[in-house]
């Protein structure tokens, strides 16, 4: 029977070309612009690191209390960053399973080639086991031991991009680099690793940005050869002290944290513990305020971080109502073009067809518009693809982009939605009363 | 013409009818928001900078194995460096003028306090909020700002001192939308402020007419004209540079500027993005803006061609089933341009009272994207604008279709259907 539908659709849809292509180029247009926004959504909204994400926590410690928040916002988040007093209160307790402190820092670096003038160098000063707790891929070498942050070693673990610049792509572990002046040995070559977002420290990123992660360094050395921060420093007070020292010594926040706690005992256990540590600490007399700490999950931190630019939301709801406006174009016509065949609805039901045969007729007819709209969407999509590049920011730009799995959505979306525009027309085409048509015939 | 047989024609084909209604309600909602969104996009991008933005621009470099900067020793050794710096791009031809700084209007690197009338408030408590550019006495005339009031920065004025040091300037240059905040009256040259709580105050020299802050984000728009100018060289392990040169010049000297630098000390990175003119700052900084009112552009077109093609199908199949009335009404007398009418006339009742749904989906809208997205609130004129543009798209559409409805011959009435 599909195969006799399949035909009648197809004579039915040649009859009128116009109308067919009207349509087809409807749900082609709808499809297109929707999907591309949201090829655009998926690639800055998605999970960086799917499989551990639930298992990654960022802790907040309200070191700054009320007078700390901007009198524009209401609500009361404390600082999204750390101090490096608390910071390495944290990693000194040492309570995660994993745990690592870290500060984006942007050094030069000279080439082992002389004719090459000095380069700038993106990358992060983290604890060792920054790695571990991220899976972050080796291709050489590993990580830098829990020995290399305590004796503040001066290693380094260089991206595939540096290694391919500096050392042709070659094994470079053993070798040496000059990073500001001071030889630093690699222990490892990362494989190409660069995760959008760059999750583990938005608050100095942004969380998209065009800068590449080229160098990772140990927090302890690069403190002890005082490489400064290069991101966000946000004050509550002026630093009493001068200088980088001066900065760590204040309560400034230019830190960012991360802890790995695998179980819900693990988290119970490090929510106490930091409440515990806030509250000594108020002891102390270093707090006046009431305890206001965070824990929350990688997803819920980049939820609170705006990471998802807030243009690329309202670009896809306002692509999604451009594709509902598109369905009920396409309802309409589809009504049309189903009651003008009022007469062979008639005979057809007249001769024994039941409702049912005409439901299957005329939705088979409405899934091949779906379909073939479908087919022109994703070409369209794959134009809007590359038209965006154009238009958004490099970074995320180059983020979107053309898969298998966008491609059957795509087409799913396509005769699905068209198919549900079909269905009232449908519906209309079935309640056709037979006798009456053929009396006015 | 009377209303009630085209009505209860309507009735007749109530799911095309209101199918067309609900079709030109989404597009008025859409339309006049992605409007709304491109207008503020436009209006963000072109509201001028306070800069002769010509022949202008800046570089960013860093030194390499050069001193902490953490003690007074240290610090000198990298001030020496920087007015090296300063004196070979001095030298150079067809340069006008440099000014070592911090940022510029547009580049994202900033640095921001608050300002108070009182000594020791609470840093986030001054009682306005603003951004520094720290420059010497060749910064007024290498950005190109408007003194308007007092004076400007003399040489002696100038100092300098390590990036990280607390110490704030004795003297400052204003904006006039900062001065105004802090001293209403418009008297605040020779007044006094305290720059982030400071202790010790800074005395206000002069006022300049306009100075937008380094960056575009939504968290710098509440103090957008808020700048503060401190005649102070700061020093670190890098440096910028503004400079001005000859009108035309521009790209001449531009392709100097490694040469020159390295010239003076080639233990430095310069690399890709290290000499930017401004008017590529610019462009970096409102790409996102730019790109987003193109994209809601091509939407709105997108979303007008497809009504418009769906009101000339839905009406032609409709002129095609009324065939045969028309060529009655046409043998009882009517004119060709009465039957034109009422298809005009019909078109604009549906597209009545599908705007009438839209004005409540577009503010519906406007409200949805204001609670998610922090998007302003929509003043009625763009509702009014969509209104118009809805219904002339509609009329405009409906024309072809009406006008073979109105060539339908009156001797149809005398065939069969």
């Amino acid at each position: 029977m599909f195969g006799y539908y399949l035909d009648l659709a197809i004579r039915s849809l040649k009859r009128s070309p116009g109308l067919t292509a009207l349509m087809i180029l409807i749900v082609a247009f709808g499809v297109g612009a929707s999907m591309t926004s949201y090829s655009v959504f998926r690639a800055v909204s998605g999970d960086p690191i799917p499989w551990k994400s639930s298992r990654l926590f960022v802790p907040q410690i309200d070191m700054w209390g009320p007078k700390g928040r901007l009198d524009s916002t209401n609500d009361n988040e404390p600082p999204n960053a750390m101090d490096y007093l608390d910071a390495i209160a944290l990693m000194r307790d040492h309570r995660a399973k994993y745990q690592s402190a870290m500060y984006a820092v942007s050094p030069s670096i000279v080439p082992p080639d002389a004719h090459m003038h000095p380069v700038n160098v993106g990358g992060h000063a983290v604890y060792s086991e920054f790695f571990a707790m991220l899976d972050v891929p080796f291709k050489y070498g590993s990580a830098w031991s829990a020995d290399g942050d305590a004796q503040r070693a001066a290693v380094v673990v260089i991206n595939a991009k540096l290694n391919q610049k500096l050392f042709g792509g070659n094994n470079s572990v053993g070798k040496t680099l000059d990073i500001d002046g001071k030889d630093y040995r690699i222990v490892g070559v990362l494989d190409n690793w660069n995760p959008k977002p760059t999750y583990f420290d938005v608050v100095n990123t942004g969380g998209f940005t065009s800068d590449q992660e080229d160098i990772f360094v140990p927090f302890t050395r690069a403190i002890d050869v005082g490489m400064p921060n290069n991101g966000n420093t946000n004050c509550s007070e002026i630093p009493k002290g001068s200088g980088f020292v001066g900065l760590q010594q204040s309560s400034c926040v230019w830190i960012s944290y991360m802890v790995q706690l695998d179980d819900k005992a693990a988290v119970t256990a490090y929510r106490n513990y930091l409440d515990g540590y806030f509250n000594d600490q108020k002891a102390a007399g270093r707090f006046n305020w009431p305890l206001n700490n965070r824990l929350r999950d990688l997803p819920a931190w980049l939820e609170s971080q705006h990471v998802v630019p807030s243009d690329t939301k309202i670009s896809l709801v306002v692509a999604l109502g451009l594709l509902v406006a598109c369905l009920v174009n396409t309802a309409g016509l589809l009504l049309a073009k189903f009651l003008r065949r009022s007469g062979e609805i008639g005979v057809r039901r007249a001769l024994g067809a039941p409702r049912l045969a005409i439901y299957t007729q005329f939705l088979i007819e409405a899934g091949m518009v779906g379909f073939t709209g479908g087919v022109l969407g994703l070409l369209l999509t794959w134009v809007g693809i590359h038209g965006i590049s154009w238009v958004l920011p490099k970074e995320i730009a180059s983020l979107a982009r053309v898969d298998v799995s966008l491609l059957a959505l795509t087409l799913a979306v396509a005769v699905i939605a068209t198919m549900l525009a079909g269905l009232y027309p449908t519906f209309r085409a079935s309640r056709v009363q037979p006798a009456l048509q053929l009396k006015t015939n | 013409m009377s209303l009630h047989p085209m009505i209860a024609a309507l009735r007749k084909h109530k799911a095309g009818v209101v199918l067309i209604a609900l079709q030109i309600a989404l597009t008025l909602a859409i339309v006049c928001n992605a409007i709304f969104i491109i207008y503020a996009r436009i209006q963000n991008v072109q509201r001028p900078t306070g800069l002769d933005e010509n022949n202008l621009f800046l570089i960013t470099q860093q030194w390499v194995g050069a001193p902490s900067g953490d003690d007074p020793a240290s610090i000198q050794k990298l001030d020496a460096m920087l007015k090296e710096d300063i004196n070979a791009l001095r030298a150079m031809p067809d340069v006008e003028s440099v000014t070592p700084i911090n940022s510029v209007p547009l580049f994202q690197s900033s640095w921001n306090g608050a300002m108070s009338l009182k000594p020791g408030a609470e840093l986030r408590a001054g009682n306005a909020r603003t951004t520094y550019y720290f420059g010497d006495e060749s910064l007024m005339k290498t950005l190109g700002l408007h003194l308007i009031a007092g004076r400007n920065f003399t040489a002696a004025d100038v100092t300098n001192k390590g990036f990280r040091d607390p110490t704030e300037a004795n003297l400052v240059i204003v904006t006039k939308a900062l001065a105004d905040k802090l001293y209403p009256h418009g008297d605040a040259v020779g007044k006094v402020v305290y720059l982030d709580g400071a202790s010790t105050p800074s005395t206000i020299i002069g006022e300049v007419e306009r100075l937008q802050v380094p960056s575009v984000s939504s968290w710098a728009s509440s103090f957008v004209w808020n700048s503060t100018i401190e005649p102070v060289r700061l020093n670190a392990n890098f440096s910028r540079y503004a400079v001005r040169t000859k009108p035309g010049r521009l790209d001449a000297v531009m392709r100097q500027i490694p040469s020159t630098l390295y010239g003076v000390n080639p233990m430095r990175v310069l690399d890709d993005d290290s000499v930017k003119s401004f008017k590529d700052i610019r462009a970096e900084a409102y790409r996102a803006d730019i790109g987003m009112a193109a994209l809601m552009g091509v939407i709105c077109l997108i979303l007008l061609a497809v009504t418009a093609a769906g009101i000339v199908g839905l009406t032609s199949f409709w002129v095609g089933q009324r065939h045969r009335q028309i060529g009655v009404r046409r043998a009882l007398g009517a004119r060709k341009i009465d039957i034109l009418h009422y298809f005009q006339l019909e078109n604009l009742m549906i597209a009545g009272g599908g705007a009438l749904v839209g004005i409540a989906l577009a503010v519906g809208l406007n409200r949805l994207l204001m609670s998610k997205f922090e998007m302003d609130s929509m003043p009625v004129y763009y509702v009014l604008v969509g209104l118009a543009v809805v219904v002339v798209l509609g009329q405009i559409a409906v024309f072809v279709p009406a006008r073979r409805a109105s060539n339908v011959p009156p001797v149809v009435a005398t065939r069969s259907a």
